[in-house]
């Protein structure tokens, strides 16, 4: 399976690649990390006839933590922030996703930023934005601008970055010492795409949950944050009954039926996983209160087996 | 349909096991086919070219990653270590020392993928449990063996680099000299 | 010192080049040749109408483009029906291009020869090919209703239909005290072996001969199939197997469409030509195996005893049937497991569909028909409130039984007659490795947990080592070194090791000297191929009588050169020494030497040969009447009958209360494949195959829609198990040896992948009490039952706590 023949472009600045992606529109494609753009070329899914290669753009391989965000340039790859501790202490929640994005080697080489770009719905990372209220931002012929999550999602595989565009770097607010976070996902094999994941974030003030909000990875079109507190707030971390907010996440949810599960059963597992990462959330929240630093629990795949039964 | 435009050629160089080698061929050219045809490095397999099966796995800079998902013109800014580059025959690397030892291969197809992964694996984390051990080779398939044996190699390999001492060469770098001289198993 | 090889689990002569690169599988050769692609058809069944080149003509390095026109004489007629069968009344096979019709998504209609791959695939993107599409039939229950056909001229897409009956099943089912009747399903899955096919041709135009190498499980079958179809003789055709990625059964069919036309454009432009399959071409164009539908009906006694077993089933054998109806017949006999019926029908239809075709994956037929099986043995239980092992243990052929004969006969055309085995002895070992008898406690203490636990069992017999043969050569050189060939093939299974381990041990020689060629037919031109478990019970005996041979003429030759008897003789570590005098002694490259009364001395073993004056009677002459130059040997292994191995698995699964995902937490095999040539070989044969097993039980299913799309044609989306899917497998075995054949082995290759769903669907249902009669499943398929089951659509099992009772 060999791709279709095409003309490569190696721009060296952020300036360069964008007039090169204004000369071949939507004949174009960026070519940063590639995980999810080669394979489909090489099944010739698709056959642009230009690819702007950015990996030799200079200056978008940072990763800064300011004391509002987290900024990721447009050349990190995953494991890249996956391994730094400066953004893992300002902001948890991306290592705990990131460990589930695809598998570690896909990691060396994908970046957060072209995830982003590319919308899948099944996508952990912009779940992640979402979560937040990230920002894209985006450098084009008309000067750089920046896109709201909310803005930036308009369907499945699909973004409001015009062809002439390039995303140069995403940030993700920081979230507060008050709030705690968690995420899990479920998947049919280790590192496949997860059958239903759901990232969570729970603020506690004054020993009571001020704020509790969820997103979603492969049940929602496009990802978006639920606001869940309006069935919690108020009330003890430890004593929230979380299958109160069902109604809320299944409202939100558009899941649907493919070869490896069923819209129900999507729908389901989100609401489970919700409940299990609210909670998580609420105790990690806790324990950023108690002065214990971030929490890091595992809730796996389905996966490494574990030795059990009668003899063991 | 219009007509077929004849594809440029480009100059591209990669650095593969500490030699610059050197091929003129289109961009699309991916780099398990650069390595395997036009460098004749004929030791990286093919199982999917959608990066699933891991097969193709070299280490780029050290970092493994999946050379059906690379073009060799994007390689060129760094060092590809291949299976051929983690030791030879005679002077083995420890990965590839302890699959023999502990029957980690069958048909030896998807091993090139394994011995690259676990080689930059054990870099980083020189001393598994079982557990760890086998999630860092779930990322590659292997039809023949159901795993038992690789993840059993993935110890001994461990068990191998650290009686070969501090510094020992892992084959990471590449440098076949190297691992002659701290690889071998005692 | 001579080390006991037979039986040592020593390391493979194979890895050390596997490991550092040095493999050379089908597409490492032929750097210069020239690249093929295909147009497959994107229809499941359609009349190809026209087909326009026009635009791939200008694509730069193209070289030849073929349709079905361009086909001559054979190479355009339907491809060889391998396995004839009279119950294969309609069977069917394509052509190597189409001609004027495709009948599964993935059939090749055009040939594209170009420079490189990269070209030839865009001359493929531009060819234009009309169909008409047909609507096409898709899964067993629509060729069975056959309301539409795949062959215009196949009733009912009905291939084959085949019956097999020992005495009279519907009088013991009319008199049986109890009767069940279980629907089963098992889903499509395939082989999937990482190097998918291959061939590379080279035509040698000085010669007139034509070297093929293809990924194949039968270099002689490669060969006679390609010589017949290019009308060339059998002398001027050589083909290799080389190194090659796993097979798994796929590669024993031939020969595919690429492995006549790849060797027939090389003869044809007078190159070399190379075509690499890639991984979507392996799914929708190799083929698939294991779907079938089956229906039982059994009547048993009060103790459980089986006193009818009557099974129909459906087999879905895709859109055509080269490789005859094996599958079905050996799911039909395999069906048996170790159990003594005391009447068994069995009834099946092997059934058209448009998609890809099946032939034998690893198992053949066994697993299904071992699900049948044990499905069937677990209801009883249930029904009966008997525990599961109990229920089997009576009724299990009992060693004194043996040889025992079905009335039956196997795949190879011979009586179903099981040699030997101790399955009561298999079984309890399984239960002492499983703790069988103390999972009901287990079981209690998980559900206070709120926990979901269950134990399933699998037993199954193999018949392995099926005929008609397998030959061995070897020769000694002079400088000792011993050249060991037989012509079937490897992939991956050790044989480069194995048999030299055999050589090593009947001739007394150091295994570094010994050399093992497999799947060349230069070396070993009569051979029929790997597969059925039969390479080392085949290979391996065959090797074992060539070995002795070489012996007995070495010591002949020794003898009389030492002037002593050659009952006085010994060979140890590559030395003919006389027992108790070891200075008296020549080495076996020394006999080579003698062995070939050469005139010249043309190196130093030559010369030195001399100085053993050996017999210079004038009137005899130099060879004798029945004697041959060179210290070879040659022979041939050929059984009556298969040699029957047996195993049994258990297995602890949890599922989840709320998402029903499910995990493994033990898996437990005991195998008895009789004595083990290197102990370690076999138990990664025992791991891989399980492997595969948990693939088929938990996660691997094509899957296609009613047009006949395979829908899943990719890694992505065919789920095989990483590393982390797949449990810690826990061995442990017996060996039974087989009176058959002199080493007394028995074959191992698919022992670890036949129970596998029968055992996962064991522990399930135990899991979940109720029962789990279609495989694989997923957790959202469980989900599904379950809340079936709460809705009362499901019945419980009856006596569900009693099938794993404490042993009183």
């Amino acid at each position: 399976m060999k791709p279709a023949p095409f003309v490569h472009h190696a721009p060296r600045t952020v300036e360069e690649a964008v007039e090169v992606l204004g000369q071949v529109g939507h004949d174009g494609k960026v070519l940063a990390g590639g995980q999810s753009l080669i394979p489909i070329l090489n099944m010739r899914l698709a056959s642009p006839g230009h690819l702007v290669d950015i990996n030799g753009v200079a200056g978008l391989d940072e990763v800064a933590v300011t004391a509002d965000a987290v900024r990721v340039g447009a050349l990190v790859r995953h494991a890249r922030l996956e391994r730094d501790d400066p953004a893992y202490a300002a902001t948890p929640l991306l290592r705990r996703v990131l460990r589930h994005v695809a598998h570690p080697v896909i990691r060396n080489r994908g970046t957060t930023v072209g995830s982003i770009a590319h919308a899948d719905p099944a996508g952990e990372m912009p779940a992640v934005l979402a979560l937040t209220e990230g920002v894209v931002e985006v450098a084009g012929p008309r000067g750089r601008r920046e896109i709201p999550c909310h803005d930036f999602f308009l369907g499945a595989l699909e973004t409001s970055l015009a062809p002439d565009e390039l995303a140069v770097a995403v940030r993700f607010p920081l979230l507060g010492a008050h709030t705690g976070t968690a995420f899990a996902e479920r998947a049919r094999r280790h590192g496949d795409y997860a059958l239903a994941g759901v990232a969570a974030a729970v603020t506690v003030d004054d020993g009571v949950v001020s704020s509790a909000r969820l997103s979603f990875v492969s049940v929602t079109d496009v990802p978006g944050a639920l606001d869940v507190t309006e069935a919690v707030r108020g009330q003890e971390p430890d004593e929230v009954d979380w299958s109160a907010c069902d109604d809320l996440v299944r409202g939100h949810l558009a899941p649907e039926d493919d070869i490896h599960a069923t819209a129900e059963y999507r729908a389901m597992l989100a609401a489970r996983l919700a409940h299990l990462t609210l909670a998580e959330a609420a105790a990690d929240a806790v324990a950023l209160q108690a002065g214990s630093g971030p929490r890091h629990r595992e809730h796996e795949a389905v996966g490494v087996p574990r030795e059990g039964g009668p003899a063991a | 349909m219009s007509d077929p435009v004849p594809e440029e050629l480009l100059d591209v160089t990669v650095t593969v096991n500490d030699v610059p080698r050197h091929a003129r061929v289109p961009a699309r050219r991916l780099l398990s086919d650069f390595l395997r045809h036009d460098v004749g490095l004929t030791g990286t397999h093919v199982g999917c070219e959608h990066g699933v099966c891991g097969a193709c796995t070299v280490l780029l800079d050290g970092a493994p990653v999946r050379a059906c998902l690379m073009f060799a013109v994007t390689a060129q800014a760094h060092r590809i270590t291949t299976v051929e580059g983690l030791g030879t025959v005679e002077a083995m690397g420890p990965v590839q020392q302890a699959f023999t030892e502990c029957h980690g291969l069958q048909c030896g197809f998807c091993t090139p993928g394994f011995l690259t992964t676990v080689t930059a694996y054990l870099e980083d984390h020189p001393h598994p449990t079982p557990d760890e051990a086998r999630e860092a080779i779930s990322g590659n398939l292997c039809r023949c063996t159901g795993y038992q044996n690789i993840v059993k190699s993935v110890l001994r390999a461990a068990e191998i680099r650290a009686a070969a001492g501090p510094g020992a060469g892992s084959g990471a770098t590449g440098d076949a000299a190297a691992d002659a001289a701290g690889g071998s198993a005692p | 010192m001579t080390t006991q090889m037979f039986g040592a689990p020593i390391r493979r002569r194979e890895d050390p080049r596997l490991v550092t690169g040095g493999g050379r599988y089908l597409d490492d050769l032929g750097k210069g040749a020239l690249a093929a692609a295909f147009v497959r058809s994107p229809h499941a069944h359609a009349k190809v109408v026209d087909i326009d080149v026009t635009d791939a003509l200008d694509v730069e390095g193209l070289v030849a483009i073929y349709t079905h026109e361009d086909l001559p004489g054979r190479v355009g007629e339907p491809l060889p029906l391998l396995i004839p069968h009279p119950a294969l009344t309609h069977g069917r096979t394509q052509h190597a291009l189409a001609r004027g019709e495709v009948n599964h998504v993935g059939e090749p209609v055009v040939m594209v020869v170009a420079r490189d791959r990269y070209l030839a695939e865009d001359a493929c993107a531009r060819i234009r090919v009309d169909y008409e599409p047909l609507p096409p039939v898709v899964g067993i229950e629509a060729a069975r209703a056959a309301e539409l056909l795949v062959h215009e001229d196949v009733p009912g897409n009905v291939a084959a239909h085949m019956l097999q009956e020992v005495g009279d099943v519907e009088a013991a089912l009319a008199a049986a005290p109890h009767v069940l009747e279980l629907d089963l399903a098992i889903e499509r899955s395939a082989s999937m072996p990482l190097e998918g096919k291959g061939v590379y041709a080279r035509w040698d135009a000085d010669r007139d001969e034509l070297r093929i190498y293809s990924s194949t499980q039968t270099s002689t079958g490669v060969r006679a199939a390609v010589a017949a179809k290019l009308g060339m003789p059998l002398a001027k055709v050589e083909c290799i197997a080389p190194d090659v990625g796993g097979g798994f059964g796929v590669k024993i069919n031939h020969p595919w469409p690429e492995e006549v036309l790849v060797p027939w454009v090389a003869k044809t432009l007078g190159t070399e030509v190379k075509w690499v399959e890639d991984r979507r071409e392996h799914f929708i164009s190799s083929a698939h195996e294991r779907g079938q539908l089956h229906q039982v009906r059994v009547g048993f006694d009060d103790d459980g005893r089986l006193l009818a077993l009557d099974v129909r089933f459906w087999h879905d054998n895709g859109a055509y049937t080269p490789y005859g109806i094996i599958v079905p017949i050996i799911t039909s006999t395999q069906l048996l497991g170790p159990y003594k019926p005391a009447s068994y029908r069995c009834e099946f239809w092997s059934l058209y569909t448009n998609t890809v075709l099946v032939t034998p994956y690893r198992g053949a037929g066994r697993p299904q028909g071992c699900f049948a099986m044990e499905r069937t043995m677990d209801a009883i239980a249930d029904e009966l409130g008997l525990d599961r092992t109990e229920v089997r243990s009576r009724n299990f052929i009992l060693p004194e039984d043996m040889p025992y004969d079905h009335g039956l006969l196997f795949q190879d055309g011979r009586p179903l007659k099981y040699d030997s085995g101790d399955f009561p002895a298999t079984l309890d070992k399984l239960k002492a490795l499983v703790g069988w008898d103390d999972f009901a406690g287990y079981r209690d203490r998980a559900r206070a947990e709120g926990r979901r636990v269950g134990l399933g069992i699998g037993c199954y017999v193999e018949g392995t080592g099926v005929g008609p043969y397998e030959g061995g050569h070897i020769q000694v050189e002079t400088s000792g070194r011993v050249n060991v060939s037989t012509g079937l093939t490897s992939q991956g299974q050790g044989h480069e090791t194995a048999f030299a381990q055999v050589v090593a041990q009947e001739l007394g020689v150091p295994i570094e000297d010994v050399f093992v060629t497999t799947g060349d037919t230069r070396r070993m031109p009569y051979a029929v191929g790997t597969f059925a478990s039969r390479a080392a019970v085949m290979s391996g005996n065959a090797i074992a009588l060539a070995a002795r041979q070489v012996r007995a003429k070495a010591l002949r030759i020794a003898a009389d050169a030492l002037e002593v008897s050659a009952d006085d003789l010994e060979i140890v570590d590559g030395v003919v020494r006389v027992k108790g005098a070891p200075d008296s002694s020549m080495s076996l490259g020394t006999v080579s030497v003698m062995s070939n009364p050469l005139r010249y001395a043309f190196d130093e073993a030559a010369k030195a040969a001399t100085q053993f004056a050996g017999s210079n009677d004038p009137d005899k002459p130099p060879v004798a009447d029945d004697d041959e130059p060179g210290l070879e040997g040659r022979d041939f292994y050929s059984p009556t009958q298969a040699t029957f191995a047996n195993g049994m698995h258990a297995a602890v699964v949890e599922t989840d209360p709320v998402t029903a995902e499910i995990r493994i937490l033990r898996y437990c095999v005991v195998h008895d494949c009789g004595p083990m040539i290197n102990p370690m070989i076999v138990e990664g044969q025992v791991h891989g195959g399980v492997a595969q097993g948990v693939g088929g039980a938990l996660y691997e299913r094509m899957v296609y829609d009613e047009s006949g799309q395979l829908l899943n044609a990719s890694f992505m989306d065919f789920l095989m198990p990483y590393a982390s899917e797949v449990p810690h497998i826990e061995t442990d075995h017996l060996e039974t040896p087989s009176p058959l054949n002199p080493l007394g082995i028995k074959g191992a290759g698919e022992a670890g992948c036949i129970p596998v769903s029968a055992v996962i669907a064991s522990a399930i249902s135990d899991a979940e009490g109720f029962a789990i009669t279609s495989m694989p499943i997923s957790p959202v398929e469980l989900w599904e039952l379950r809340r079936r089951h709460d809705a009362g659509d499901i019945p419980s099992l009856r006596h569900h706590d009693a099938t794993t009772r404490k042993h009183r």
